[in-house]
């Protein structure tokens, strides 16, 4: 049983390394919409990090809080897109 | 290790390894297009099966210790599975769209039929 | 008459939502009964009735904005939920040629036009999220009025409309047209 527990701590432990690889994309990004990109990247990765902690701790409440975050960082994604549009057209 | 557990390991290492293919797609394809194509699909891919993996770990240790939180768990993973179907493609439509709007062309493009068509509507509208 | 039936699918479609999102958000008290509390509540249920009448009120006006109530159909939402599996086969197959074409570097990218003809809003919409959420191709601009949708494609072909969407069109005319 604890065997499983701590193969989910180790996907979490990789799925942070890919976070911060996804971080560089936010610095290095030529354009605006290369930084949001990276930013919808890592939205997932977190959303998948979370689900797999609340199987690692036997916590459903985490989950709860995946499915919450996925739609705000949605909302968040669609706000940064609109702003882009019409930072040039007015 | 018995066989659901090794089904449950083969699970997390394909999600493991479509997001870090997703992640590496971030910094090696030349534009953003492209990087959208590697990185929302790629990553929605993998945490798609990281939901399967914690999917089939509740229902795993709902069956051994009949206990009823791990049947709450796998219902909530099944809702957010759902959400994450439903907002990722959509995001990455919007993120196309408001690149294309700011004047960001293709790289390496063979063929563009939208400038061809932005261009034709400028040119009634003169 | 006209907004009582908008108001009524409003309130469906919210109060639905709700089931579905408090479904088993109870505690685990009784170890006997497991059934106990994935099933609502009293109380639960009458919030969500109050809840969804409020927002059937606020915005029944932006969901329904035609007269055109065939999704009320629940055959339609069934092909839907069938539609699902060729949907993820289509994405496995797709997945790893883009895992290909990345660990390779060969790409031919370039914005292809493509006319599904498909009349509902519903329908171009499953079909611009179906085939973004099938890698290789993502859709970057929707013109409502023609039909037509601009896909950015990562290895150029021809025949598009055919490649990228075929199957697609004909799952989706079976359920939202």
């Amino acid at each position: 049983m604890m065997e499983l527990t701590t193969l989910f701590y180790g996907a979490i432990a990789v799925l942070c390394v890919y976070i911060i690889i996804c971080t560089f994309r936010i610095f290095l990004g030529p354009t605006a919409a290369d930084r949001t990109v990276g930013l919808d990247t890592i939205n997932t990765l977190v959303v998948g990090s979370m689900i797999a902690l609340g199987a690692a701790m036997w916590e459903t409440l985490f989950i709860d809080i995946a499915i919450v975050y996925a739609v705000l960082s949605f909302v968040t994604t669609l706000f940064i897109a609109k702003y882009l549009e019409g930072g040039e057209s007015g | 290790m018995t066989l659901p557990m090794l089904f449950i390991v083969i699970l997390l290492l394909i999600s493991l390894v479509f997001n870090g293919l997703g992640t590496i797609g971030l910094h090696r394809f030349p534009d953003v297009y492209t990087r959208l194509h590697a990185a929302t699909k790629c990553t929605t891919f993998g945490t798609i099966f990281i939901t399967f993996t914690v999917i089939a770990y509740s229902t795993r240790q709902y069956i051994l210790t009949d206990e009823a939180k791990f049947l709450n768990m796998a219902i909530h993973t099944l809702i957010a599975l759902a959400a994450l179907l439903l907002t990722n493609p959509t995001g990455a439509h919007a993120i196309a769209r408001a690149a294309h709007k700011m004047g960001i062309k293709p790289k390496k493009a063979v063929r563009d039929d939208l400038e061809e068509a932005d261009l034709q509507k400028k040119k009634e509208v003169d | 008459m006209k907004r009582g039936k908008a108001f009524v699918s409003t309130f469906l479609l919210a109060l639905f939502t709700y089931l579905v999102l408090t479904l088993a958000a109870g505690q685990s008290m009784a170890q006997d009964a497991p059934w106990d509390h994935i099933i609502w509540s009293f109380e639960e249920i009458i919030i969500g009735i109050s809840v969804s009448l409020i927002v059937a009120a606020l915005t029944d006006h932006i969901l329904c904005r035609k007269e055109d109530y065939r999704m009320l159909n629940p055959v339609r939402w069934l092909i839907i939920l069938v539609y699902s599996v060729p949907l993820f086969i289509e994405m496995a197959k797709a997945n790893i040629d883009v895992a290909y074409r990345v660990i390779t570097g060969k790409i031919e990218p370039g914005i292809v036009k493509i006319e599904p003809d498909l009349k509902t809003d519903l329908g171009i919409t499953i079909l611009a999220n179906s085939i973004t959420l099938t890698p290789g191709t993502l859709t970057v601009e929707v013109d409502d009025e023609k039909s037509e949708l601009y896909i950015h494609w990562i290895k150029m072909d021809d025949k598009p409309t055919e490649r990228i969407a075929g199957s697609f069109v004909r799952w989706i005319r079976r359920f939202a047209e």
